[in-house]
């Protein structure tokens, strides 16, 4: 290497370093009520993380050892999870299925799903015991092959790469990368296969997770668990992406002609949701039938059974199907809104509530592990929106478009 | 078709690595051989006299509290084993009066916690106890989740918290002593075996003796059969024993959805794969004809 390339690449680092810097900066006012508050918790559950780690899981949590498991597997991993699944869903529509309808919120799905798994994955850190060997189902020669929850561990490594490395055209057109961008963006049909893969099995081994525990998940709960817990994390996703764009519409800049588009996706999306929702709701009840549960269903946990079932279900389902035949996007954006909370719901109960729900001494949420939930996805709503005021996300990237039909075109002819 | 050959590599090898490890744990030709020849221990509740002497050794064994043994007051409740107290004698009445029966790790033939362990800390050792190992464990607690018995404790209190339960005194039996609570027992209530020798033991004293026992041994098939067997009078669920776990070895509950999983992994691929390219067809043909 001459000086004059080495100066050439040091100044080429230098302006990388300047870049970084300047775009790290908060953006746009900081003393907005949004930040005082969020900022705040975030503060409050950073302290907690402390002290849970100092003085272990006892003094921050009410998990017991009838309860090993509290909201931080059952609302964040479990729910979090669920309702990231717009990551893969939408990119199922747009690369497998090609409805190009959708294409404008491939990017904020999959962003989300990203950001999903590394915040409501990572907060599973903040629940293992000893997390300093949370790298043992990677490395290490003791593979526990026949549990489901070492398949999870892998699927959750491989997957957040998969997100990531469809979300990467984003982050190099930001940086600028032009020949990476041509490389990362050859790789994502690819990362979409295998991300969907990854995703059915392991939306469904959250649930097969419980199938160790026959005698202590409710019989109505426990049935066909695995196929459930994959069917739901598709209209949790697609409705977590419906509730997603219509904040980031009214919140974040976005391209007028998504704008346009907009209630035409939100329609679409809506009828899917109504779709898997039927699916999920004849399933439910092909469950109880397989099972013979019947009876169940005129006890405190069936009638609990019931609110999920029909408030939260079967209410959506039809809400969603005539909100898409009167073109209703308020309607269907509320109904989705409710559909997430029924997913989240449906995870709390087989995990916690409908979980030894004959227990004496029931498990109810200390204020710590609450606080420390609400940190985790407020920090997840601030890494969204640094990414969003900075990448093309919402917005198209401008002027390589040409050129790239240029070079498609080539391609095409040779 | 680079990328699909890279697909089909990693589907192949990815099934292998996360269900490869399945075939091993049920399809042993000689499954009830092998487990007849392990440590076990026969607990029969008709000879014990609630005296806590297996406590109290247990406890010295392990470097655990050591309880008051002469404090009857904990008889009031029915206890449960937590970090420190790995095995418990409960007071039970029943129908034919006041009964007591230890409870500890059950060390099952097959184990739900060693099974579902995904980095084999919960580990059942050839020799019948089921250990845990510390260098492993990631403090999921995924095995607390899935013992049928809920043996499996941990540490809340401690900042480097440890799963703690019964290990059989795995050290022990390695330089050829019994279990501590085996030789503190003064009813010989508990005897150590192995455990073919141990189930005859059983079934014989039941034939000599068809008034005095209920005619089950509580173990012999429960869960798949467990390593510790449990001699009563009156019926199990009377002693406080869950009677609703089923004979099917918890591994299997989850074997299906595993051997599904390498199918998902080897079809799933190819079949996306497929779609996406009939429908990119589709498209281009729909747009073909807009053109004209
Ligand atoms: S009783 Fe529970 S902890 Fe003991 S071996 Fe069986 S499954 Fe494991
Ligand atoms: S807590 Fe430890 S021993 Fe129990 S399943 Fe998790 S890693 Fe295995």
């Amino acid at each position: 290497m001459n000086t004059a390339e080495r100066k050439n690449l040091m100044s080429e680092v230098g302006n990388f370093v300047r870049f970084i810097i300047s775009e790290l900066k908060p953006k746009g006012k900081i003393l907005t009520p949004f930040n005082v508050i969020t900022g705040a918790i975030i503060l409050a559950g950073g302290v907690l993380i402390v002290i849970r780690f100092v003085k272990g899981l006892g003094a921050t949590t009410n998990l017991s050892q009838d309860f090993p498991w509290g909201i931080w597997i059952g609302f964040d991993v479990m729910g979090g999870v669920a309702i990231a699944a717009g990551g893969y869903v939408i990119p199922f529509m747009v690369y497998i299925l090609g409805l190009e309808k959708y294409h404008p919120i491939v990017r904020p799905a999959v962003l989300t799903g990203f950001l999903g798994y590394c915040f409501y994955g990572g907060a599973l850190l903040l629940d293992l015991g000893r997390p300093w060997h949370v790298i043992n189902p990677l490395i290490g020669n003791s593979f526990g092959l026949s549990s489901v929850l070492f398949l999870i561990a892998w699927h959750f490594f491989l997957y957040t790469i998969c997100e990531f490395v469809e979300f990467s055209p984003a982050i190099t057109e930001w940086l600028g990368w032009k020949r990476i961008r041509q490389i990362v963006g050859g790789l994502t049909v690819g990362a979409v296969i295998f991300g969907i893969t990854l995703s059915t099995l392991h939306q469904s081994a959250l649930g097969a997770l419980f199938l160790m525990a026959p005698t202590k998940v409710h019989p109505l709960w426990y049935t066909n668990l695995p196929v459930l817990f994959f069917v739901s994390s598709i209209f949790g996703g697609l409705s977590m992406v419906i509730v997603e764009s219509s904040i980031s519409h009214k919140v974040f800049q976005v391209d007028p002609e998504h704008h346009a588009s907009f209630d035409d996706i939100v329609v679409g999306l809506g009828k899917a949701a109504a779709g898997t929702l039927f699916l999920y709701f004849t399933l439910k009840i092909i469950s109880i039938a397989h099972g013979n549960h019947w009876h169940l269903l005129n006890t405190s946990m069936g009638h609990w059974y019931l609110v999920e079932l029909i408030g939260f279900v079967v209410i959506p389902c039809l809400l969603f199907t005539y909100g898409v035949r009167t073109r209703n996007v308020k309607l269907i954006q509320t109904v989705a809104f409710f559909t997430v909370v029924g997913v989240l719901l449906n995870r709390l109960n087989v995990s916690i509530i409908a979980f030894k729900w004959d227990a004496a001494n029931r498990y109810v949420p200390s204020w710590m592990e609450i606080v420390i939930t609400l940190a985790v996805i407020c920090a997840e709503m601030w890494a969204f929106r640094w990414v969003v005021n900075r990448m093309p996300v919402l917005t198209e990237h401008k002027g390589w478009e040409e050129e790239d039909n240029v070079v498609q075109m080539k391609k095409e002819v040779a | 078709m680079r990328r699909r050959d890279f697909l089909k590599t990693a589907a192949i090898s990815g099934g292998a690595l996360l269900t490869g490890g399945l075939a091993s744990a049920g399809t042993l030709k000689s499954a009830q051989d092998v487990f007849n020849e392990m440590a076990s221990v026969l607990v029969d509740t008709t000879r014990c006299i609630g005296c806590r002497s297996c406590e109290e050794a247990c406890a010295e064994a392990h470097g655990l509290p050591v309880p008051d043994i002469d404090d009857e007051s904990v008889f009031e409740r029915h206890r449960k084993t937590d970090p420190n107290h790995w095995t418990v004698v409960n007071r039970y009445e029943t129908e034919k009066g006041t009964v007591y029966a230890k409870k500890q790790c059950m060390h099952c033939n097959q184990p739900a916690c060693a099974s579902a362990c995904l980095v084999k800390a919960m580990y059942k050792t050839p020799e019948g106890p089921v250990i845990w190992r510390g260098n492993k464990c990631m403090g999921c607690r995924y095995c607390m989740i899935s013992c049928p018995f809920d043996i499996p404790k941990f540490e809340y209190d401690s900042p480097n918290p440890r799963i703690r339960k019964c290990i059989m005194c795995y050290e022990r039996l390695e330089k050829g002593e019994q279990p501590a609570c085996v030789e503190a027992c003064p009813e010989e209530a508990i005897v150590f075996g192995k455990r073919g020798e141990l189930l005859e033991e059983a079934k014989r004293r039941i034939y000599n003796n068809p008034d005095k026992y209920v005619h089950h041994v509580y173990g012999e098939h429960e869960v798949g059969g467990t390593g510790w067997l449990y001699l009563a009078a009156v019926p199990f669920e009377q002693l406080g024993f869950p009677t609703n776990v089923g004979t099917r070895p918890y591994p299997e509950l989850t074997k299906e959805f595993l051997y599904g999983v390498s199918l998902v992994l080897l079809i799933w691929p190819a079949f996306l794969l497929g779609i996406s390219h009939a429908r990119r067809e589709e498209v281009k043909k729909e747009e073909v004809k807009k053109a004209k």
